[in-house]
């Protein structure tokens, strides 16, 4: 009868992690495979707006990223509140647009510059004001091609 | 001698070691997220060019978004849900020779869609989510208006089109067959948006 009796005092027996491994270099994998380095640490705030109707960036080496909105919290003390733009890591004027198009410019190969496109990343709540003077500022550099960075959505409901 | 087998490694810290990696990969990258409305910007302006042409004012759709992010539509106050049906109705007009428009073909709005200008003016005090949304409204109906003449002679969306156009695994065969019906639809219906400096 002893048989069916339960064993007294036996340890419980250890969960194996021998699988756990596998398990993470998956995730691993999946993580390096979908994601891209990032290359900007935003130091303003970026709620872009909805729209619907857009067109997907591809050639990531040919676009040039102008960041503009409020200063994000740890910068406001120094920088303010009012709007301001971000080229490469450091916050700018508008009149360091050009310079900043004309050094994108010569750091790639002569035949993709005219491919190269300005994307423009900003804040929701910014005003329109800023934007076209970046966009004059493009203008002057001849950077026509300019790309309104947006998440996809209802822009009409977003807006109510 | 007696045959040893060989003693096993210790994997018990690989886990750890894929964690660190895992996490610094969390951390270091973003999932981009790189769509949105492609725009040209008009060309500086040359002092000695030529005046431009002049414009009928029933061939001119006039949008103006104002500080307190109002729309005003050819002067009348308008809900930015019924732009895209206002735009498309503006533009699908076609009051003199335009075989494909469907509109209602009335004396006070545009003549014909390759003639149709958009105006769009916005003040500096205009919040930037406002503008985008009317951009993407307008853009709507181009595209609407598009959809429906490439669907009508090609029996394919312009969207779905464009879209095979652009991928880099089409063929260039495809591509090539794909230009001229593409080209075709950007005539009939042009997207003619123009911008005034904001006031």
């Amino acid at each position: 009868m002893s048989k069916f009796n339960k064993k007294k005092g036996g340890e419980l027996p250890a969960i194996s992690t021998a699988s756990l491994p596998d398990i993470v270099f998956m995730l691993l994998f999946f993580f390096m495979v979908a994601t891209v380095m990032r290359e900007n640490t935003l130091m303003v705030k970026n709620n872009l707006p909805t729209a619907n109707q857009i067109e997907k960036l591809d050639k990531k080496d040919l676009v040039m990223y102008i960041f503009a909105g409020e200063p994000v919290d740890r910068y406001q003390a120094t920088y303010g509140t009012s709007a301001k733009i971000q080229l490469n890591d450091k916050f700018a004027e508008v009149g360091d647009i050009q310079d900043f198009i004309y050094q994108e410019r010569a750091s790639k190969r002569e035949e993709l510059v005219p491919f190269l496109t300005t994307a423009l990343k900003v804040d929701g709540e910014s005003k329109m004001g800023l934007i076209s003077d970046i966009k004059q500022e493009l203008r002057t550099a001849n950077a026509l091609k300019i790309n309104y960075v947006t998440k996809s959505g209802d822009a009409v409901k977003s807006n109510q | 001698m007696a045959k040893r087998s060989a003693p096993e490694v210790n994997a018990g810290s690989m886990a750890d070691i894929a964690f660190l990696l895992l996490i610094f990969f969390l951390v270091t990258t973003t999932i981009e997220t790189d769509s949105g409305i492609s725009r040209k910007l008009p060309p500086e302006l040359d002092e000695n060019q030529p005046p431009p042409p002049v414009i009928k004012m029933r061939n001119l759709f006039t949008v103006v978004v104002n500080s307190n992010n109002d729309l005003l539509v050819e002067d009348e106050l308008m809900d930015l849900k019924d732009l895209r049906a206002a735009a498309v109705e503006f533009l699908d007009n076609g009051a003199e020779d335009c075989s494909y428009c469907q509109g209602a073909k009335a004396e006070n709005s545009s003549t014909n869609p390759t003639k149709a200008i958009i105006s769009l003016v916005n003040n500096r005090g205009t919040s930037y989510k406002r503008y985008i949304a009317v951009q993407n409204e307008l853009v709507a109906a181009y595209n609407q208006l598009r959809d429906r003449e490439a669907m009508s002679r090609y029996g394919e969306t312009f969207i779905s089109m464009e879209n095979r156009f652009n991928d880099a695994r089409t063929t260039q065969a495809v591509k090539d067959k794909l230009k001229p019906k593409l080209e075709i639809i950007k005539e009939l219906y042009p997207e003619k948006l123009s911008e005034a400096e904001p006031k």
